[in-house]
């Protein structure tokens, strides 16, 4: 019983800190009250939205690969987590680089929909 | 003679570490900055701005070069401190534009544009460089904060 507990207690510290990309999709989905396409989310990952750039203008269309900054020309690791492991896995990141990156490319902030079709997407490439 | 090889030792020393000093612009490790301005560009030395253009800078961030370079409040006031503790004084030359508005970029300062005046506007559209701002295009050890001259390659 006593391991039991001990058991629980680190399994539920483990959650608190790491997340899995899994956790970031139910996340946005649940919040966009639907499933996620990631047929969606290729397209909107790879199409531009009235502003200069789209996603894949810095991650690639192809974001198993290295990106480079559209600007700077620095190289940005792959967004893909398959390849990248620390991708999706800290909330506070998530939701910094969603909040910067939609402002960029769309002007405005990403729906949870959007948010959700894009991860879905992701976790498909390997 | 005692007196005159250590005074020439001191003599030789001193020579030898000006020029290294005139060029250092090694960046302080910090690992807020490092991977707060590290992830979109190379960390720029500190010491290369005053520090009224760093405060300008860092308080309007979401208008960040045409880039959304938001933060939370936390992270940006210690950015902020860290980039002002280590500002550069009279290095930078002239701070401020023609309407008293801090210079935010490096590259308008009157010490950066003197120092690059052999530098034709073609040799910096070139793909491997791009951008003035992409200083280890040519400056192969500034990551290291050496910008001197035998560090320099200007590639094709």
């Amino acid at each position: 019983m006593r391991h039991l507990l001990i058991i629980a207690t680190l399994l539920l510290a483990t959650s608190a800190q790491a997340e899995t990309p899994r956790d970031f999709l139910t996340r946005f989905e649940k919040e966009a009250g639907a499933t996620s396409s990631a047929e969606r989310g290729a397209r909107f990952f790879n199409s531009k939205h009235g502003d200069e750039w789209s996603c894949a203008s810095c991650h690639t269309e192809q974001p198993t690969h290295t990106g480079r900054h559209a600007k700077t020309n620095k190289a940005i690791k792959p967004l893909a987590p398959a390849v990248n492991a620390e991708r999706f896995t800290d909330t506070a990141r998530v939701d910094k680089w969603f909040r910067r990156n939609c402002n960029d490319t769309l002007n405005r902030a990403c729906s949870a929909q959007e948010k959700a079709d894009v991860i879905a997407w992701l976790l498909t490439l390997k | 003679m005692r007196i005159h090889s250590i005074s020439s030792i001191a003599a030789l020393l001193a020579a030898l570490a000006l020029p290294a000093q005139a060029d250092n612009y090694r960046v302080p490790g910090n690992t807020i900055v490092n991977e707060e301005c590290g992830s979109c560009h190379m960390v720029f030395p500190p010491q290369m701005l005053h520090a009224d253009s760093w405060r300008a800078m860092m308080s309007d961030l979401p208008n960040h070069f045409g880039s959304d370079a938001s933060l939370d409040e936390q992270r940006r006031i210690a950015i902020t401190d860290f980039l002002v503790a280590h500002s550069g004084g009279r290095k930078t030359g002239v701070t401020r534009d023609a309407k008293g508005k801090p210079l935010l970029r490096i590259s308008e300062t009157t010490r950066f544009i003197k120092k690059h005046r052999e530098i034709s506007p073609a040799v910096w559209k070139r793909a491997s460089i791009k951008s003035a701002a992409n200083c280890s295009a040519c400056h192969t050890r500034a990551a290291a904060g050496d910008y001197d001259d035998d560090s320099i390659r200007i590639p094709k």
